[in-house]
């Protein structure tokens, strides 16, 4: 990978002016998608869910865009990249283009693992050649922190609340990659902006593969998570030294587990300093952050065994 | 002069997609149009054409492909019915808005729920306020002729407009007619070539494509798409008249049958138009002074046209193939009614809803629709403003 003196100097896909939150790190993680991409090889285009990031860079008369860019609504993200890339595939057999393009769709995990989630699975099974990031922020931040399937068990939403006599989001995360590991797509990761090489070098595999691609990122959300601006980065980094969003890739099926911490943390480093799972810490509620420590277990270790079970998909080991 | 062949509307449909070639092609199955995708497939298996069939796993999908591929800078199409269409309802506004000249054959359909697969005109009538050209055919030769010049409406500069065109579902759909199928190098002169305004795969000029409005400028985007929609009634007429040229079939806005001096007028949309053709000629025979003012383009309404061709009226029958649902009569009713208030004519004008879900309307009941309107002239009273035609009892 290029320096990062020379990433430096690369012409900016996403520029500043945009209207993210202070802290935010949506325009982070695009930022460094950006600088991953080889873009003396290819140019990029991208399409973009209904959603904070796309509010906050295409407020019309205004574009934060040096790409093509196209949003039309919540749930669509990936049938409107298949329109675009099946566009480009007739643009190449008619001669009309010598371009490279790759294309980029990016949602967050309402536009994901809810709403979009069927677009998503029709586009990957069609077998567009795009590669799909969703910035997972854990709920429906652009309209006010809602609940969504990726908000993790005890978070407090404003429809899953903290009260009197509930605890806050009663059911566990979606394991959105299992679901897209489904689909048996060559390649699909999971990443962290507090990690940007391993991110970065994720994006730039996913973006050579032949096929649809998939890479989940966490976005910590400073407003919906309730942390200060200055430590969304500090949160992603330990939403990975706890196991909570374990870095892997998944290569035609075989898991690549990219970062294994030294010393695993308690989920409580990672609880303690977001708002939105203060409630865990009452008298009394010590039960909930031990099944919440016993899921994020459970799934690590099952990780780590697929890991070493090493299979790919439709292929025995020797 | 083209060449008679004897097929359904759906295959009049995809053959007029085989000589359009459109560059992409999304589409989701649903009956009664699902022919046409099937047709569609088939030609490019046999290398008829070369579209890019992108076989979604939703209209939502569809649609949102559509979008994506016109806004990439391609010729776009799509087919539909009823429930599908309504699943891509969020998506026709977002076309129309973007001002995307997707064309889309609609087999007007029945909407859920009761279940019903069979044709009227719920799903089209639904949908007039999506922002989209609406055609509507009454048999399979203007399902083919109005797909072709679709195209040349929805892509002219002045209009960039989505637009769909409707056949009835089975009465057109599944019904073999004899109609002209025209050369295909003629057709695909006539059309031309597309030329995209800013297409999103020309990276070297990047475009954002949907960007938000807030209130400050929401409002010029959608009476500037507004303004497109309303040049599409000159271009229609452009259109129809270069089609005839080109083909010997001419269109106009509307079609006036026997209206010149006709005082019992019945107003339709779509394939009850054969019969009430069949049945004009009837009462004409008899000295009846009976016409038939058909709806071809019903959005944008051209409703100075229309209130124009009714002046000789001295009663109106309307024909809505869709419940009222609570207003005042059906959507074709409304307008029309409101079409003539700024005209001289007085005419009593009454509504009927026919054929929901299928229900056949036969000879008899245009006839009886005439019959009402010659006993409305002779009283000098309307009765029921409001009646259903072959509608099981009496309707209130």
């Amino acid at each position: 990978m290029a320096l990062l003196n020379e990433l430096a100097k690369k012409k900016e896909g996403l520029v500043s002016g945009h209207r993210l939150c202070p802290g935010c790190t949506h325009s982070v993680i695009m930022r460094q998608v950006f600088a991953a991409a080889d873009t003396d090889k290819y140019d990029i285009v991208v399409a973009a869910a209904t959603g904070c990031f796309e509010v906050s860079s295409g407020l019309y008369p205004y574009t934060s865009w040096n790409v093509p860019w196209i949003h039309s609504a919540f749930e669509n993200a990936a049938s409107t990249i298949s329109g675009v890339e099946a566009m480009y595939r007739v643009w190449k057999k008619k001669g009309k283009t010598n371009k490279d393009i790759r294309f980029i769709a990016v949602a967050s995990d309402g536009g994901t693992y809810d709403i979009g989630l069927q677009a998503l699975s029709g586009a990957i099974e069609r077998g567009h050649q795009f590669l799909y990031i969703c910035n997972d922020n854990n709920a429906y931040q652009n309209t006010g922190n809602q609940r969504s399937s990726a908000t993790p068990f005890g978070g407090s939403t404003t429809t899953s609340p903290n009260g009197k006599v509930k605890f806050g989001k009663e059911q566990p995360r979606k394991d959105i990659m299992s679901v897209i590991e489904g689909h048996h797509l060559p390649y699909a990761a999971q990443a962290s902006p507090s990690n940007w090489r391993d991110l970065m070098n994720k994006v730039k595999k996913a973006l050579d593969v032949n096929g649809p691609t998939y890479i989940n990122v966490i976005e910590p959300c400073t407003t919906g998570w309730g942390f200060p601006p200055n430590m969304a980065i500090e949160m992603a980094q330990l939403a990975v030294d706890t196991c909570v969003w374990p870095l892997y890739e998944v290569i035609n099926g075989k898991v690549v587990i990219n970062y294994k911490p030294k010393k695993k943390l308690p989920v409580t480093e990672y609880l303690k300093p977001q708002k939105r799972f203060a409630h865990l810490f009452k008298k009394g509620n010590e039960y909930l952050i031990e099944e919440f420590q016993r899921q994020v277990d459970a799934h690590w270790e099952w990780l780590l065994k697929r890991e070493e079970c090493g299979i790919e998909y439709g292929v025995t080991k020797e | 002069m083209g060449k008679k062949v004897a097929l359904t509307g759906n295959e009049a449909a995809a053959h007029a997609i085989r000589q359009i070639n459109p560059d992409v092609i999304a589409a989701f199955p649903i009956t009664p149009s699902t022919p046409i995708p099937q047709a569609v497939a088939q030609f490019i298996a046999d290398g008829e054409m070369d579209t890019e069939l992108v076989t979604v796993e939703s209209e939502h999908s569809a649609m949102s492909a559509c979008i994506g591929a016109a806004a990439a800078g391609g010729r776009v199409m799509t087919a539909t019915s009823a429930n599908g269409y309504a699943l891509m309802w969020e998506m026709l506004y977002i076309a129309s808005g973007m001002r995307l000249p997707i064309v889309m054959a609609v087999v007007a359909r029945a909407l859920s729920s009761p279940l019903n697969i069979h044709g009227d005109h719920s799903d089209i009538m639904g949908g007039r306020d999506t922002g989209w050209i609406q055609l509507i055919s009454e048999n399979s030769q203007e399902a083919y002729d109005n797909l072709i010049q679709a195209v040349k409406i929805a892509e002219n500069k002045d209009v960039m407009t989505p637009a769909l065109v409707a056949q009835d579902g089975f009465n057109t759909s599944h019904t073999i007619e004899i109609w002209e199928l025209e050369d295909d190098q003629k057709v695909k002169e006539f059309i031309g070539e597309y030329e995209p305004l800013y297409p999103m795969l020309n990276t070297d000029e990047p475009i954002t494509h949907g960007a938000w409005a807030p209130p400050n400028w929401y409002f010029e985007h959608k009476m500037n798409q507004l303004k497109g929609l309303l040049n599409a009634k000159d271009v229609v007429e452009k259109v129809g008249k270069e089609f005839g040229d080109a083909f010997g079939r001419y269109y106009g806005l509307y079609e006036a049958y026997k209206l010149d001096d006709a005082e019992y007028v019945i107003v339709a949309a779509g394939s009850v138009c054969g019969t009430t053709k069949d049945v004009v000629d009837e009462l004409r025979e008899n000295g009846v002074k009976a016409g038939l003012l058909k709806i071809r383009l019903f959005r944008p309404f051209p409703y100075k046209e229309l209130a124009e061709a009714l002046q000789s009226a001295k009663a109106i029958a309307v024909l809505d193939r869709v419940s009222p649902a609570g207003a005042q009569g059906g959507p074709l009713f409304t307008e029309i009614r409101s079409a003539l208030y700024d005209t001289l004519s007085r005419a009593p004008v009454i509504n009927y809803t026919y054929g929901l879900g299928g229900r056949d309307t036969q000879p008899k009941h245009i006839n009886s629709v005439f019959e009402t309107l010659k006993k409305i002239v002779e009283t000098g009273k309307v009765e029921k403003q409001f009646d259903c035609l072959n509608l099981r009892g009496v309707w209130r």
